[in-house]
C-alpha cells in the first residue's frame, strides 16, 4: 500500500505544515511508514509551496509522490502546474475561491471536492490560517488515510501551544465535511 | 541521564534533526557552526539540546572559526561537531586538513546543496563527493559517510563519532538537502541499545609522551587531553611521534603520513560497509550512494518487473572506497551504471575499481532534483 499525497499553495497557508502533521499521524500514530519531502523557494511567505508524503506499510524506497492518488490544491499556480501529474482517479480538493481557473474537462478523470475552504475555516475557527488543518480533517475521513484519532493526535503536537482547541474545532469541521464528501453528499 | 527528546521511541523527524539527536547519543557535547540552508536545523537543534545536556554550542563568525573550534574543543577531550553546507565546507577545508594531520577526532556534517559557490541553497546536489575525500591539500586520509534516509542519518552519525574517536580522525558526513529537510519516521533508540566508542587515552606516562606515536601497534595513537597533566605539543607542521616539528627530514614525513593512511586503510573492513539489493543473480548493476540510492532501489524493482535482471549496491562509506568490492562486481556483470547528482564523481572511482571488466556508464543529473526512478531504469533499457 503506497498512497502519494500532495499539498500546494503559496507560503504562509500551511502546507508544509499539514504534509508534517499527516507524516506524524501515520508515522507515530499509525505505525505505517511515512515520508514528507517539500520545496520552497527562498521567501517565507508569498513563494509557491509544495509538500508531499509518501505513506506505506513498507519501507518507502523513492520518498517523492510521482502520481499523487490524494491532492490539495490552494492556489492558482500550485492548481495549474501539479494537477497534471494526479493519478486518474485521484482524490482532489480544491480552494475554489483561490482557483478561479479550472480544467473541468481533466477534473472528469478525478474526484473533486471544492470547496471555499479558507472561508470555512474563517466560520469555524475566526482564524482564516486554520484553513490547512481543516483539510487535513476532509482528507482523513474522505480518504481514510489515517484514522480520526492519529490526526488529532498528531495535530496537537504540531500546532503551537494553545492553539490546541482551535485547531481541533478546525479538524473537527473537516472531518464532518470529509464524511459528506465520502457519502456523496457534498 | 535525561535526554532533551523522546529516547526508546520512533519519532517523525527531519534528516537534520536526526542528526542533531545522534550526536547528542553518540556523546557530541561541543558544537560550533554558522547558519547555513540546508544545515541551520543541525545548529538549531543543538542550540536548543546542549544546554540541557551540559554541553556547549556556540556561534562562530564563519565556517573556518567553527571546525578551528571543534578541533579546540576535542583537544580539550569533548566529541565535537560542526555542520554545513558546500561554501562553508569549501571554508573548512584547510583546518580539516590541521586535523587530518593533528589526528583530531571530530565530526563534519555537510549537507550539499548545488553549487559552484552559493548555487542552489535550497536544492540537494551530490557535488561535493570528490571534494569531502580531496578537497584539502597534499596526500591525507579520512573518512566519508553518506546515508540516504534520515535514519541512516541518525544511525551514521553515531558511526561517525565512533569512527573518529576510535581511529583518531575526522569523518565527514556526507547528506543533501533532500536528506536534511525530509521528515522521515526514525527510531531514536535507548542509549543502552547503543554501542559507544570512546578514544584512547594515554594509560601512564611512556604513552603520554607518544601523542603521534604508535604504542600499541594499531596506528592509532592515545590521545592526550589538553590540562590532564601532560605537556603536548600540536602542529600542522610535520612533526615526531612526541609532537615536536620535524620538517626537513624526508623519513619523519613518510612515517607520519604512512601511518595515518595505516591506520585507516588497515581497518577497511571494519570502516567499510555497503547494502546489496537484487545483486546476487544480477546482469546489471547500479552503484549509488545517498539519496539517489532510493531512486535506484525502486528503478531495481522496476526492471525486475520488466524481466532485467538488475541489482544495487548502495554504498554507506564512500572513502575508503573499496575498489576490491567494485571488481569483483564488475567481473560477473554486464554493465554497471551510476546514477549521481552532479557531473560525475563517484562515477570515476567506480570505474578505477571495475578496472576494465564492465562497461560503466554515468547516469548524471543536477538542477536539483533526485532521479525518478523511471529515468535510471529506462537508461538501462535503452
Amino acid at each position: 500500500m503506497r498512497k502519494e499525497v500532495l499539498f500546494s499553495g503559496f507560503g504562509g497557508q500551511g502546507v508544509i505544515l499539514a504534509s508534517v502533521i499527516l507524516g506524524r499521524a501515520a508515522a507515530v500514530y499509525e505505525g505505517l511508514y511515512a515520508v514528507q519531502t517539500q520545496s520552497y523557494g527562498p521567501e517565507s511567505r508569498g513563494g509557491a509551496s509544495k509538500a508531499e508524503v509518501v505513506i506505506s506499510d513498507e519501507p518507502i524506497d523513492y520518498p517523492k509522490a510521482l502520481h499523487p492518488d490524494y491532492a490539495a490544491f490552494f492556489s492558482q499556480e500550485a492548481y495549474s502546474k501539479y494537477l497534471y501529474t494526479v493519478r486518474e482517479g485521484a482524490k482532489v480538493i480544491v480552494e475554489s475561491d483561490l482557483v478561479p481557473n479550472r480544467d473541468f474537462e481533466f477534473e472528469k478523470k478525478l474526484e473533486v471536492l471544492a470547496l471555499p475552504l479558507t472561508r470555512i475555516a474563517e466560520e469555524t475557527t475566526g482564524l482564516s490560517l486554520t484553513m490547512n488543518i481543516l483539510t487535513l480533517g476532509i482528507l482523513t475521513t474522505w480518504t481514510g488515510i489515517v484514522g480520526r484519532e492519529a490526526m488529532e493526535k498528531a495535530t496537537v503536537d504540531a500546532v503551537p501551544r494553545g492553539t490546541e482547541q482551535i485547531n481541533l474545532r478546525a479538524l473537527r469541521k473537516g472531518f464532518e465535511l470529509g464524511e459528506k464528501a465520502r457519502k456523496g453528499l457534498l | 541521564m535525561r535526554y532533551p527528546f523522546p529516547v526508546g521511541k520512533s519519532d517523525f523527524i527531519q534528516g537534520d534533526e536526526a542528526v542533531a539527536r545522534a550526536a547528542i547519543l553518540a556523546g557530541c557535547r561541543f558544537y560550533a557552526g554558522y547558519p547555513i540552508t540546508p544545515a541551520s536545523e543541525i545548529f538549531e537543534a543543538m542550540a536548543l539540546y546542549m544546554p540541557l545536556v551540559d554541553g556547549v554550542s556556540i556561534q562562530m563568525e564563519d565556517e573556518i572559526a567553527s571546525i578551528a573550534a571543534i578541533i579546540g574543543a576535542s583537544w580539550a577531550g569533548a566529541k565535537a561537531m560542526t555542520a554545513t553546507s558546500g561554501p562553508g565546507f569549501s571554508l573548512m577545508q584547510e583546518n580539516l586538513g590541521y586535523a587530518i594531520m593533528t589526528e583530531t577526532p571530530i565530526v563534519v556534517v555537510n549537507m550539499m546543496r548545488g553549487g559552484p559557490s552559493t548555487g542552489q541553497p535550497t536544492f540537494p546536489a551530490q557535488g561535493d563527493i570528490m571534494q569531502a575525500i580531496w578537497g584539502t591539500h597534499g596526500d591525507h586520509m579520512l573518512i566519508v559517510l553518506s546515508p540516504s534516509t534520515v535514519q541512516e542519518a541518525f544511525d551514521f552519525t553515531i558511526r561517525a563519532f565512533n569512527l573518529a574517536e576510535k581511529y583518531r580522525t575526522p569523518v565527514v558526513l556526507l547528506g543533501d538537502a533532500e536528506l536534511a529537510h525530509m521528515r522521515e519516521r526514525v527510531y531514536i533508540p535507548n542509549p543502552d541499545e547503543i554501542e559507544i566508542t570512546y578514544r584512547k587515552l594515554p594509560r601512564n606516562e611512556e604513552e603520554a609522551k607518544l601523542p603521534f606515536g604508535d604504542p600499541h601497534g594499531d596506528g592509532v595513537p592515545p590521545m592526550p587531553i589538553f590540562g590532564k597533566g601532560y605537556r603536548t605539543y600540536v602542529t600542522g607542521l610535520t612533526h615526531d611521534e612526541h609532537g615536536r616539528p620535524r620538517t626537513v627530514e624526508p623519513e619523519v614525513h613518510q612515517r607520519l603520513i604512512s601511518r595515518i593512511f595505516r591506520k585507516i586503510l588497515d581497518h577497511r573492513d571494519e570502516i567499510i560497509s555497503y547494502e546489496t539489493f537484487e545483486l546476487d543473480d544480477a546482469e546489471i548493476a547500479i552503484i549509488s550512494t545517498g539519496i539517489v540510492s532510493r531512486s535506484a532501489i525502486r528503478a531495481v524493482k522496476i526492471l525486475r518487473e520488466r524481466g532485467v535482471k538488475a541489482g544495487l549496491l548502495k554504498l554507506h562509506t564512500i572513502w575508503p572506497f573499496d575498489f576490491e568490492v567494485i571488481e569483483e562486481l564488475a567481473e560477473r556483470v554486464r554493465k554497471i551504471y551510476v546514477p549521481e547528482m552532479n557531473m560525475g564523481q563517484l562515477y570515476h572511482l567506480v570505474r578505477e575499481g571495475a578496472n576494465g571488466k564492465a562497461d560503466v556508464e554515468l547516469i548524471a543529473k543536477i538542477g536539483g532534483e533526485v532521479h525518478t526512478p523511471m529515468e535510471i531504469a529506462e537508461r538501462v533499457v535503452g
